[in-house]
């Protein structure tokens, strides 16, 4: 599954990093505590969080995440959003909370 | 082959960034993707904490056939105790800080199990070095 069909099917919106919306996912991983993701999350996973400071960029660039998913109407910071254009990171946005998004991925992913 | 990169004493921008650079050097060198991983997450912990509690420091990086040694060098407080330090969960970090997302006390704890080597010595006033060992596999 690639970002952009969960793009189409969550109605997500993208702030930017719109060159990775071919990338493809394998799963995802919720948290909003830096070194949890830095230690526990696998390449190719969408990363969902309330965090929207640049270093989110950094850890998704370093685990090479797919994309970055902001809850609750978050919006990135202007510097996480340049360093997602530069890195081709999708940042993508939603109004619901934390649970409920990542239970459609969840089912999205398990059932594709 | 020697690598150096500065970092910055509480400056959460450029955070990762010596990671990064040494992550691409390590590509370039075809070290094993897998290893990789486990050095990046380990360098960027060391990175992270320099920034967050140190007057500023370095990561030296050395590469040979055998072994990545990474030494995170600071100039600052230091660590008074270090076995507590290690524990998971604890953490000396700002209230800024633990709002970004940091401060967990999950840091030292990434790089332990991330390394095949870990010594930590500090001076308190003084400062701190992490030295970091991750083996490659023999041919």
């Amino acid at each position: 599954m690639q970002v952009k069909e969960i793009v189409d099917i969550l109605n997500l919106k993208i702030f930017g990093g719109s060159q990775g919306l071919d990338r493809e996912i394998t799963g995802g991983y919720t948290s909003d505590l830096l070194s949890d993701v830095m230690g526990h999350a696998d390449s190719g996973k969408v990363w969902i969080t309330l965090q929207t400071h640049k270093n989110v960029i950094a850890i998704a660039s370093l685990k090479e995440l797919s994309a970055v998913i902001l809850i609750k109407g978050n919006a990135p910071d202007a510097d996480m959003l340049a360093q997602a254009e530069d890195e081709g990171i999708p940042v993508l946005g939603t109004n619901e909370e934390a649970f409920e998004t990542t239970g459609k991925l969840y089912n999205l992913i398990m059932h594709s | 082959m020697r690598f150096e990169y500065q970092i910055e004493a509480g400056n959460f921008t450029n955070a990762g960034d010596a990671s990064s650079g040494f992550k691409k050097i390590l590509k370039q060198l075809n070290v094993d993707p897998q290893i990789i991983k486990r050095i990046v997450v380990s360098m960027y912990e060391g990175e992270v904490n320099i920034v967050a509690h140190s007057n500023g420091g370095k990561a030296i990086c050395d590469v040979d056939t055998s072994r990545v040694l990474i030494q995170l060098v600071d100039i600052g407080p230091g660590i008074p105790d270090i076995e507590k330090a290690m524990q998971a969960g604890f953490s000396t970090a700002s209230a800024k800080v633990r709002e970004m997302g940091f401060g967990a006390g999950m840091g030292l704890q990434n790089i332990k199990n991330n390394s095949d080597i870990l010594n930590i010595q500090s001076e308190v006033g003084v400062g701190t070095c992490v030295e970091i060992i991750v083996n490659l596999p023999q041919s």
